[in-house]
């Protein structure tokens, strides 16, 4: 059995050590909004917070995460950063197909959790490892702009 | 005594000095071929050492610019992610977003314990045999390695033995290993310090 923190609950897993912390997410607890993009840690729709830090769950075995402490897409409106990360996003109507778009939230949050101020380089460097297949890049910059003035 | 004798006990004091001195002189050029065979012979050892300190396993964490290389064929790394403050990545994207302790076969994603680039300093993209060789053991730009903790790093780092052991890409396809087998790698990197540790012109 492996134990699971995930949004603050402990999940005791029957699964194998090595199976994706996705899947794991997804099909064993039941928490779908973060997405299986690529399943090869190249789209960053799979991005969750494993202590604080976004990781692409698709890449992470299951075992690697246990006594760690998991955040998703679900929880991450109840931390101050990934509340204000959300409301720009609604307010600026950042989504599309929203597909990406938890994996987005997740990685914004991450970025403007370590680095409160970036510039358009330090968005454009972290942000571009999250596809957004409608392009919603320009969006998603000018949300995570107004979110860090807002968090100022 | 006149200027023949003079001259004939100075010739003979510079022969009995000579003779002395001949001894000394053969063992001095003895040790002096015996180094320069241990030379040669360590300079060898560096260059089967160094196909695989020069191949992309090794070369594409140890760029010469601020982004890593990936594959084979040193292709710039997707994303295009940079070092960082400490060669781990920005802060919100490091390296361990994506890279876990170990090779992960259902993403293709490689893993070691500690992934992470090496400094700038370190850089061994584009240098010659011996050029890798001098960077190697220069102390202002190794970490401050002596000749001993650049054998150790070489011979037992985790993130150093992940090139004996690359995995398999997204597609299933295994990784090529460095070409010369782990085990006689370690020989070799001890042999070579062993015989002074010299590097190639």
């Amino acid at each position: 059995m492996i134990a699971l923190n995930v949004n603050g609950k402990t999940h005791q897993l029957d699964v194998s050590p090595d199976m994706p912390l996705l899947w794991a997410i997804r099909d064993t607890i039941g928490l779908t909004g973060t997405k299986y993009g690529c399943g090869i840690a190249q789209c960053g729709a799979c991005t969750v917070h494993v202590d604080g830090n976004a990781v692409r769950s698709c890449s992470m075995p299951v075992s690697a995460a246990a006594g760690k402490r998991i955040t998703t897409i679900e929880n991450i409106g109840d931390t101050r950063v990934g509340k204000v990360v959300q409301s720009h996003w609604e307010r600026l109507d950042v989504v599309q197909c929203g597909y990406c778009q938890s994996g987005q939230i997740m990685s914004a949050t991450a970025l403007l959790a370590k680095n409160p101020q970036p510039t358009d380089a330090d968005i454009d460097l972290v942000m571009s490892a999250n596809v957004c297949r409608c392009a919603t890049y320009v969006r998603i910059r000018a949300a995570i702009k107004a979110a860090s003035k807002a968090l100022a | 005594m006149n200027a023949r004798h003079c001259s004939m006990r100075l010739a003979a004091l510079v022969w009995s000095c000579a003779c002395l001195q001949l001894p000394v002189a053969f063992a001095q050029a003895g040790d002096a071929v015996a180094t320069e065979a241990k030379r040669r012979e360590s300079e060898q050892l560096y260059l089967r050492m160094h196909k695989v300190l020069s191949h992309p396993r090794c070369l594409n964490c140890h760029p010469k610019s601020d982004s890593p290389r990936q594959g084979a064929f040193e292709r710039p790394h997707v994303p295009a992610i940079t070092r960082g403050p400490h060669g781990k990545g920005p802060a919100a994207l490091q390296c361990s977003s994506c890279h876990q302790a170990q090779n992960n076969t259902a993403s293709g994603v490689p893993g070691a314990p500690n992934w992470h680039l090496a400094p700038l300093s370190m850089a061994w993209e584009g240098l010659s045999p011996g050029g890798l060789c001098r960077a190697l053991l220069d102390r202002k730009n190794n970490g401050n390695r002596n000749v001993e903790a650049t054998v150790k790093h070489l011979t037992t780092d985790e993130l150093v033995a992940w090139a004996w052991n690359p995995g398999a890409d997204p597609s299933g396809k295994p990784r090529e290993p460095v070409p010369v087998p782990r085990e006689e790698f370690v020989k070799l990197v001890n042999a070579w310090a062993k015989l002074g540790a010299a590097c190639p012109k």
